[in-house]
């Protein structure tokens, strides 16, 4: 990562977003500035509150910046595009279509119909070895599946960007950590620049070249650590000195928040 | 818990055929009581005497003439109040001013009786179908808009977004997204909307109607031939059941990709 100059594929400039209610403005971020290179992937991780949503809600495009602007491959980010693939918390998958024809759908929008995009969304479904369940619908899969789904579904959209909002947090222990090795084989296979929010701090970790800590209330960048361990990662890596060194050092960081958050 | 369960298995012995068969058995027996009590038995002759009179109408000659001129006007209400209140519901749903101005209307129609209403829709409209089908047509609109403003209202944001942020462009999202999710709401209404139209019968038919299964039980009254009230009454809530059982056919048809059933 470091030394070589590599492309900056999301280029986040001095972003800050106010969100006026009845009670007041409040500052959900405040000049955040960050360059994600092409095939990073970077963690943000922070207490809630701190605006990690808000800032991926817009990179997606569905929000707008109250000042500041966010970039992709150097033009200016104006509303959703295909370029940029969102996994959403609550899986989103569309009830009414079978796992298939979710996965088709994203093909559909890019215009490959029919028995191409059937194929093609088979091909998706064998990625997250969900190709048995192609004909269920989203209501007879767990949580697990329903995500896997949803990331199948982000990666048949072929997006240049993967933003990823706390996708395994309504996950159990073991679902989640077995979706994490996943997640990261699928991205060595076929890289993505991916920024992928959490509030679990090993999860961060384990999946990104950075972990981006933010402070909440206003939402700021806090610090930026580098995960320089190399991949393949498994889950012995979790047991090693550096894992633990950064996991110490961001849990201090962002307890420290947690703490400011309650004041 | 486990008494329960033998209790339940108990139970199952028993076929919903056949439970639907002991239903109609107990009610039949509950009639044929109210037949023999001497305070009840002018209201409620007993079967044989109500089945008589099928024939009797029918030689009358008004038996067919009113079920067809009250499906008419049924039909045509209940058609007319669904084609306005679909458009009516998504425009309250999507439009702040539309709602804020529309909605008191509706709440506040909603609770007046329509038997209080038309003298005033027969001096407008005079008598005939028009005030028939007027009522009618007022009646299933205020539910089924209700009900359709709900479903529209209550479309998962997330779904939107993710349709969205896979390039679905306006029209996409109201067919793909918006149309399917609200299906369900569109069904409960259908069926909320048949069972008003034709509690309302009586109050459309009372606009100074020739025919009608309503409008000949009002002149029945007149002549206190009960057993041909009952008649028509037990003809009205065949109509109504077997339009219901139609529509929650449709809903397990359309609808079963649903995570919770509609009640």
């Amino acid at each position: 990562m470091a030394g070589e100059t590599r492309n900056i594929r999301v280029k986040i400039d001095n972003v800050s977003k106010v969100f006026n209610s009845r009670n007041g403005d409040m500052v959900a971020l405040q000049n955040v500035s960050l360059d994600i290179e092409d095939n990073e992937f970077v963690c943000v991780v922070g207490p809630s509150g701190c605006g990690k949503s808000t800032l991926l809600n817009i990179i997606a495009g569905l929000l707008a910046p109250t000042s500041g602007a966010v970039y992709c491959d150097g033009k200016e980010i104006k509303g959703t595009g295909t370029e940029r693939g969102v996994v959403f918390q609550q899986y989103a998958l569309f009830p009414w279509l079978t796992v298939k024809r979710n996965v088709m759908f994203a093909l559909e929008m890019r215009g490959i119909k029919g028995k191409a995009a059937a194929k093609e969304a088979m091909s998706y479904l064998e990625m997250v070895d969900l190709e048995k369940f192609a004909d269920h619908f989203p209501k007879e899969l767990s949580g697990g599946m329903k995500q896997r789904v949803a990331i199948a579904r982000a990666y048949a959209a072929d997006p240049e960007v993967l933003l990823m909002d706390e996708p395994f947090g309504a996950l159990d222990a073991q679902t989640r950590t077995q979706l994490q090795t996943e997640l990261l084989n699928t991205w060595e296979k076929e890289k993505k620049t991916c920024f992928f929010i959490t509030h679990d701090v090993e999860e961060a970790i384990i999946l990104s070249q950075r972990v981006v800590i933010m402070s909440a209330r206003p939402g700021r960048i806090k610090d930026i650590v580098e995960v320089d361990i190399p991949y393949p990662r498994t889950q012995e890596t979790r047991m090693t000195p550096e894992f633990m060194e950064r996991k110490n050092y961001i849990w201090a960081q962002v307890y420290q928040e947690y703490l400011e958050v309650r004041k | 818990m486990q008494k329960n369960g033998k209790r339940d298995s108990q139970n199952n012995k028993i076929s919903s055929p056949m439970w639907l068969f002991l239903s109609f058995m107990t009610a039949m027996v509950l009639w044929y009581i109210l037949s023999i009590i001497p305070a009840t038995s002018r209201a409620f002759p007993n079967v044989i005497i109500v089945l008589e009179n099928i024939k009797i109408m029918i030689d009358r000659g008004v038996l067919f003439k009113d079920i067809g001129s009250s499906l008419i006007s049924v039909s045509a209400g209940y058609g007319l109040g669904f084609i306005i209140a679909l458009p009516v519901a998504i425009l309250m749903a999507w439009y702040r001013p539309i709602r804020n101005i529309i909605d008191p209307w509706i709440q506040f129609v909603r609770n007046i009786p329509p038997l209080a209403y038309v003298p005033l829709i027969v001096i407008a409209a005079g008598v005939g179908r028009k005030p028939q089908i007027i009522v009618i047509t007022i009646a299933t609109f205020l539910v089924m808009c209700v009900t359709i403003y709900q479903g529209v209202k209550n479309v998962d944001e997330t779904l939107i977004k993710a349709a969205r942020v896979l390039g679905a462009k306006d029209k996409d999202i109201f067919i793909r997204v918006i149309a399917p999710a609200t299906l369900p709401f569109i069904l409960t209404a259908l069926r909320l909307g048949s069972s008003v139209a034709l509690t309302t019968l009586i109050a459309a038919e009372s606009t100074g109607a020739f025919a009608g299964l309503g409008m000949r039980i009002r002149s029945l009254n007149n002549s206190f031939e009960s057993a041909p009230m009952l008649l028509y009454i037990i003809l009205i809530g065949i109509l109504g059941i077997s339009i219901e059982k139609l529509i929650r056919f449709l809903e397990s048809r359309l609808t079963s990709w649903q995570e919770k059933r509609e009640i």
